[in-house]
């Protein structure tokens, strides 16, 4: 293992988060190194979405801590958050496009906007079109997002979280309320953007089929097309399962031990053949 | 025992904590000057028509009114003092400032409240924005600035409804009514009927944006934001109205 892949890229220790009298999550605690892909898995409601807004720091924890690239979030100010921030990619879960803004000014908004980057503004539409020719999307410049269908909207989500090539990226249910094929679509873009950056990637969903191709896909740059990891001579991809359940953490381990797994709120989200 | 308080208590500490910080942001980077002037345009063009006819109207009825009163005392000649009076010390600033919050708090709740639900406050935040600093401080802006304009064009307007009736209804001259009104105004009035707005814009802006921020509970809770920020926000503007009237009249 290199020292790259040694870097721990997100930590939780006993991270407990609460609204009023609901707790979200409870005594949290995991680490995420370089390069591994981690898929949670969790009913609704489980904390699913607030472990990735904790991990963003766009919530607090009321206990425990929260690193990211080794800096502790957990105090920080929101102005310093914003570096942390940078480093960041995220989609959220209906894409959190700005609908007042087209999709040019949606994708370029963190170039413009993340005080680190301050990307040139000659550049940002370069950078713009190569993110959204990378969801094949880059004749919706002009666009505003109410013009476009759900997936697509997702798509352009991906654009604009992977625009500033982050070296983490979130992804927040990506697949829900899509048909099939339009999920297979998402999927594929996140296993691409995994493989062609080597982001470590962080994706909650319900769906067993979402951490499935996560796990056992590769994309293979000559065929454009995802290939099963064993038979694309890549290797297996570093890839945990996590499942939460009422904002606990029930399962930790790998796809052959959550295939194992007798816990029968764990099993809800294996596909038993 | 005292967790019904807890609340409300809450609530408040969470507005001032974000007028706190919208304020704040007035002084620092970075601005957002084209946010600043859409908003103008939003509240201050778009109220436009709606405040002048609420003017209109107010000055036109007032002067009936007035000059029905007058009469008793054979005094109807006096009718542009108290219209003028009337407006620019009480009528004016707050029959504007309520018309706006009607109009704008529940327009900035129910669209700050509608990116709540949908992530999009978030989104701005994990991209590297600061929503009170991109979001509120320009609405907050705006509003401080066009509102006092705002009531002048009312006052303005609800005079010249009074001009009209005095003129075609109560058989008064033009330099009658207008003289009298002119000189019935003093510096202290104009400057507590400008200084009310002003105060006033804080409420309509920050409550709407409160509210909207505040949302929670998907398109049912902006509609219910919606609501509150209006309820809250003409309250408020009758309370501090009666705030501002004590000073006055203890000068």
């Amino acid at each position: 293992m290199t020292d790259e892949q040694e870097q721990s890229v997100l930590r939780f220790d006993d991270v407990s988060v609460g609204f009023g009298d609901v707790e979200a999550l409870r005594d949290l605690s995991f680490e995420m190194r370089a390069g591994e892909t981690c898929i949670i898995f969790g009913a609704a409601g489980s904390g699913k979405t607030v472990l990735l807004k904790t991990a963003l720091g766009l919530l607090r924890p009321d206990a425990g801590s929260v690193s990211v690239f080794g800096c502790d979030i957990t105090g920080l100010p929101e102005q310093e958050l914003f570096q942390i921030r940078s480093q960041i990619g995220v989609l959220f879960q209906e894409g959190g496009l700005f609908d007042s803004l087209t999709i040019e000014e949606n994708v370029g908004y963190p170039l413009l906007n993340q005080p680190s980057l301050r990307c040139p503004p000659e550049q940002v539409r370069p950078r713009v079109e190569e993110a959204l020719r990378f969801v094949e999307l880059e004749h919706t410049l002009e666009k505003f997002p109410s013009e476009l269908s759900g997936g697509m909207r997702r798509r352009v989500g991906i654009a604009r979280a992977v625009v500033t090539d982050p070296p983490l990226v979130l992804y927040d249910s990506p697949t829900a309320g899509l048909d099939p094929i339009t999920a297979y679509t998402i999927i594929a873009l996140i296993v691409k953007e995994r493989d062609v950056k080597n982001t470590t990637t962080v994706m909650v969903t319900h769906r067993y089929q979402d951490g499935h191709f996560l796990a056992n896909f590769r994309y293979d740059p000559r065929t454009d097309r995802l290939e099963p990891s064993a038979a694309s001579g890549a290797g297996e991809t570093r890839t945990r399962f996590m499942v939460l359940r009422e904002g606990r953490l029930v399962f930790e381990g790998t796809r052959a031990e959550l295939e194992a797994s007798n816990d029968p709120y764990v099993s809800k989200f294996v596909r038993r053949e | 025992m005292f967790d019904f308080f807890k609340s409300p208590v809450l609530a408040v500490q969470e507005f001032y904590f974000l007028a706190g910080r919208a304020i704040r942001n007035v002084f620092r980077r970075p601005h957002y000057a084209s946010d600043v002037f859409l908003q103008m345009d939003i509240i201050g063009v778009g109220s436009l028509p709606i405040v002048a006819t609420t003017g209109f109207f107010s000055g036109a009825v007032l002067a009936m009114q007035m000059a029905k009163a007058l009469r008793q005392y054979g005094a109807v000649g006096q009718t542009g003092q108290l219209v003028a009076i009337t407006l620019v010390r009480e009528l004016g600033p707050v029959l504007t400032s309520l018309v706006v919050a009607g109009r704008i708090a529940s327009g900035i709740a129910s669209e700050l409240g509608s990116m709540k639900v949908t992530e999009q406050i978030d989104a701005m935040r994990a991209l590297g924005t600061d929503p009170i600093q991109k979001l509120v401080t320009p609405r907050l802006i705006a509003t401080c600035v066009v509102l006092p304009l705002l009531t002048i064009i009312a006052d303005f307007v609800g005079i010249f409804g009074g001009f009209l009736v005095a003129l075609f209804m109560l058989n008064l001259t033009g330099a009658q009514y207008w003289n009298n009104a002119w000189q019935a105004l003093e510096y202290l009035d104009i400057t507590f009927g400008l200084a009310k707005p002003f105060a006033f814009a804080f409420i309509v802006a920050l409550i709407g944006c409160y509210f909207g921020l505040a949302t929670t509970g998907g398109t049912q809770g902006v509609g219910r934001a919606t609501t509150q920020a209006v309820v809250a926000s003409m309250l408020l503007i009758f309370v501090l109205n009666l705030f501002i009237t004590r000073i006055y009249v203890s000068l």
